[in-house]
């Protein structure tokens, strides 16, 4: 109960802050500006209030990836280690490190490095990698596709899946199917996705010899050879994400359910597939997409440990290379990539539910 | 055979799940019939609990929550719809027998236009085409009188007033043009002067389009304008049933005769004095910012006396008690009490300031804490204002139990075990233990029934008598009003508009908006609506 009454919680939570946006100027307006630009955006959030808050949400979207870069960037400098000693190793004399330091600029104060890097960033250069000397952005474009290709297949599946199985639980609610997939589900989401990829692997490639392991794909390959490789990864991934969006579409539509809108539409006489796609779906939506967008998230950013398991030449395992070496332009591209994924689909779910809300749509 | 609705011996029951005890079955109506003819309208009257809500949506099969129809039969068209299976029953629902909810703010799906949703049932049914369907809802939508009712359906819920979304739902009831419609207090939630177009419209509406109507409330006066025949019910029980002339003319068991009583004074005004305990003095007050609630509002209230405020929802009648109580300092004028003036914030008054003035709530549920007993919940103010602990706080709060005529068996008991109004009668319990000079009664009894809220009313004139206590009630209910107060101020849009004594603001020559109000307020006699809305369709032809 705990599972779906917290989910249920942050999924409403952009629509509260919505009214809270709504209501009204806010009180820093008011104090703040006497009157002509206070007054003015109070006016604008009249007219169009549906665009104000989706400059307002674009807006702290950025304001946000920015301090995800400072944080990435103080993060790494904190870290222990350096690269000119592990990469020089046995040989570092004093000398060959202050060389290697001078050479990557490493020498310099903290602050202009920070503004040579986040410069280079906003125009898509994500510097050299210290450890090859290739061009980050490069080595990231194929990584990142790699790993997009995973989640898109592993999103294809879960997310009708979940959905589907939700609103199945809720048709059969508190009878054997919705136990039945309540207890599977919660076991799937229980085990770490590493245990899940090896009793995979362990069962299915070796055992079974059904596919091949590792799921390397490499330049040259088909696409069904690639999809073919990507059936563990993506198997294993679709059992992780989807136990919880699985628990929080049935939760949103059992709570919709209840509402006195669906006994209106009981009393009409409408049959119970009607009520539940045209009444209680929605108003269901908001929460779910919260939850989905979630969940995609995670499938892009999670993802370091099932690559690693898999051997699959994504993301998550290049910056784990990249840490074991302190590669650090590398760590720090990865990082913000991650970051940004996230904050944009979850500036995607909060635009969808704005977009879902009727009285933001079409204002008094 | 010229009954639409016949039902016999019905009985319904439920599940109770008692804190801490095993489920028990619990019987919530014990076996009623009636008889509905075609055309006619059957008002069900009781107080809540009754099982009037319950009884009407049996006529549409139907049970909310865990409710069940346990015997008995509904015949529609002398058929028996409760032996009919799930599909046949979906057959019957929207379109021979229609519903309208008391909250039509609830009822409505907020994510669909109010068009869609009135023709939704029709068309679902196959009762006419979406076109035909569309058309009927405007027609209606005009007859129903709601603003340009061609492009009315085109708007959400979230758009248009309660009182318009009131009458939508009226609408989306008729639209398939059902033989039957079940009413379930369609005009409660409304404000007075809304409550009486809502109800001209709903009369009107089944007078054109010849449907049977089951009419369900609490208020008496209400229901005579609009019911052919009344059944009163208590406990899930028929008290009486006739038609609505012997009903409220000549009544034959006490407890109908209690309902058609319920509103007359109990009290004479005490004359004016010019020495005020509490005076208003030009009062402005604004939420965040600009918003002004109040504008120049000045009222004083004497010693022992009762100041009704009355004025409908969003006049700032509430405003008014929070300003008082320090909760929003005003943005001009000042609070003056027993001849000095009140910090504007209750932050900077002292504990002698604070407990001169107490407060009483509508909700008398949420203003006490649910998981704190009658002995804490009075007892609090005994120690934070008087330093009373152990057997001497224990002895007080059983006196205080004994004067708000509950006795000190209550003093274990926490607020779910106290019925709505014993709930009151602790938090006036709580308000006396703090001996204040004056409560603040905000709506103590519009949550209550009738009968319920009659005692509440005469305890509080019971311990002004004895205690010289002054009361500001604020109150939308003018039947209230007049049983009570010794002075009124009417607040309209966060003026005062009318305010003196009770005799001279309830008597003519009448401001518009007390006029309208006064002449709002059902009077429990047969005949009352037409006669309103003949002078009101003859005062705005005069204009």
């Amino acid at each position: 109960m705990v599972q779906e009454s917290g989910p249920a919680g942050t999924g409403r939570a952009p629509q509260g802050s919505l009214a809270a946006g709504l209501s009204g100027p806010s009180p820093a307006n008011d104090s703040g500006a006497p009157s002509g630009r206070g007054g003015g955006l109070a006016a604008l959030r009249r007219r169009m209030p549906l665009a104000t808050l989706l400059a307002q949400r674009l807006g702290l979207s950025l304001l946000l990836l920015w301090a995800v870069s400072v944080v990435v960037f103080l993060g790494i400098e904190a870290l222990p280690g350096d690269f000119a000693q592990t990469y020089l190793g046995q040989s570092a004399t004093p000398q060959a490190v202050a060389n290697i330091r001078a050479e990557l600029g490493l020498d310099q104060p903290a602050l202009s490095r920070y503004l040579e890097w986040l410069g280079g960033v906003a125009q898509g250069d994500f510097g050299k990698s210290w450890a090859s000397g290739n061009s980050v952005t490069e080595q990231i474009g194929l990584r990142l596709g790699n790993t997009l290709f995973l989640a898109f297949w592993a999103a294809l599946v879960s997310v009708p899946l979940a959905v589907g199985l939700g609103m199945l639980a809720v048709h059969f609610r508190d009878r054997w199917p919705d136990r039945l997939i309540n207890v599977v589900s919660l076991g799937a989401i229980s085990l770490p996705e590493f245990f899940v990829g090896y009793i995979l692997i362990l069962f299915v490639a070796v055992q079974g010899g059904w596919v091949t392991f590792p799921s390397t794909v490499y330049a040259g390959m088909s696409f069904g050879q690639r999809l073919e490789a990507i059936i563990l990864p993506c198997a294993t991934l679709v059992l992780v994400v989807l136990a919880h969006m699985m628990r929080m579409t049935r939760a949103a539509i059992i709570s919709v359910m209840s509402s006195p809108y669906i006994e209106t539409a009981e009393l009409k006489g409408l049959d119970t597939l009607r009520i539940i796609a045209r009444h209680a779906a929605p108003n269901a939506v908001a929460p779910i997409i919260t939850v989905v967008a979630l969940n995609l998230a995670y499938l892009v950013v999670g993802v370091v440990v099932v690559e690693v398991v898999f051997v699959y030449p994504g993301m998550g395992q290049y910056m784990v290379d990249a840490v074991t070496v302190r590669d650090m332009p590398v760590v720090q591209a990865c990082g913000l990539i991650f970051a940004s994924v996230y904050i944009l689909l979850n500036m995607t779910a909060d635009i969808l539910g704005i977009l879902t809300n009727p009285r933001l749509r079409h204002p008094r | 055979m010229a009954e639409l609705l016949e039902v016999r011996d019905l009985k319904i029951g439920a599940t109770a799940y008692p804190p801490g005890e095993p489920p028990q079955d619990i019987t919530i109506v014990h076996g009623v019939s009636f008889t509905l003819q075609k055309g006619k309208v059957l008002g069900l009257i009781g107080e809540s609990g009754a099982g009037k809500s319950t009884i009407g949506l049996a006529a549409l099969a139907y049970g909310r929550g865990g409710v069940r129809i346990t015997g008995g039969e509904v015949l529609l068209d002398g058929e028996d719809i409760l032996a009919l299976g799930g599909s046949g029953i979906r057959d019957i629902r929207g379109r021979r027998v229609c519903y309208v909810a008391q909250s039509a703010a609830a009822a409505f799906n907020p994510a669909h236009r109010l068009g869609d949703q009135v023709v939704e049932a029709a068309v679902r049914h196959g009762v006419m085409s979406r076109s035909e369907a569309w058309e009927r809802a405007k027609y209606l939508f005009g007859v129903l009188g709601l603003p340009d009712p061609d492009s009315f359906g085109r708007r959400y819920p979230h758009q248009v007033s309660g009182g318009q979304l009131q009458r939508a739902m009226t609408a989306m009831a008729l639209c398939p043009g059902p033989e039957l419609i079940v009413f379930d207090e369609p005009t409660t939630a409304l404000d007075v002067t809304t409550q009486i177009d809502v109800l001209a419209a709903i009369k009107r509406a089944i007078e054109e389009t010849h449907t049977a109507a089951l009419y369900i409330t609490h208020d008496l006066a209400v229901v005579a304008q609009i019911s052919d025949d009344i059944m009163v019910l208590r406990h899930g029980n028929m008290v009486e049933y006739g038609s609505v002339q012997q009903i409220i003319e000549e009544p034959k068991e006490d407890y109908t005769r209690d309902l058609v009583s319920v509103t007359q004074t109990l009290k004479d005004e005490a004359p004016d004095q010019s020495d005020s305990l509490l005076r208003i003095d030009s009062v402005d007050a604004a939420y965040s910012g600009d918003f002004k609630v109040l504008h120049d509002v000045s009222v004083h209230l004497p010693r022992g006396q009762t100041l009704a405020v009355v004025g409908e929802s969003g006049s700032g009648k509430s405003t008014l008690a929070r300003v008082i109580t320090g909760l929003l300092p005003p943005s001009r004028g000042e609070v003056i009490f027993k001849g000095a003036a009140l910090p504007p914030e209750f932050a900077n008054r002292n504990k002698e300031q604070l407990r001169q003035v107490q407060m009483l709530y509508q909700m008398a549920d949420t203003a006490m804490n649910p998981r704190q007993t009658v002995r804490d919940i009075v007892g609090r103010p005994l120690t934070f204002y008087f330093g009373l602990r152990g057997a001497e706080k224990t002895r007080r709060v059983a006196e205080l139990l004994e004067q708000i005529e509950m006795g000190k068996g209550f003093i274990d008991r926490y607020p779910a075990e106290l019925s709505g109004g014993q709930k009151q009668r602790v938090c006036i319990a709580r308000a006396l233990a703090a001996e204040p000079e004056v409560i603040l009664c905000d709506e103590p009894t519009s949550a209550l029934d009738p009968l319920v809220a009659k005692g509440i009313l005469k305890l509080l004139l019971r311990l002004q008598a004895e205690t010289q206590l002054s009361y500001l009630f604020i109150t939308h209910d003018i039947a209230t009003v007049r049983a009570i107060a010794d002075s009124i101020a009417v607040m309209y849009q966060g003026r005062v508009v009318r305010f003196g004594p009770k005799s001279k603001v309830l008597s003519p020559p009448f401001d518009d908006y007390t006029d309208l109000l006064l002449k709002s307020v059902p009077e429990m006699r047969l005949g009352w609506l037409e006669e309103v809305l003949t002078t009101r369709r003859m005062g705005s032809a005069g204009h």
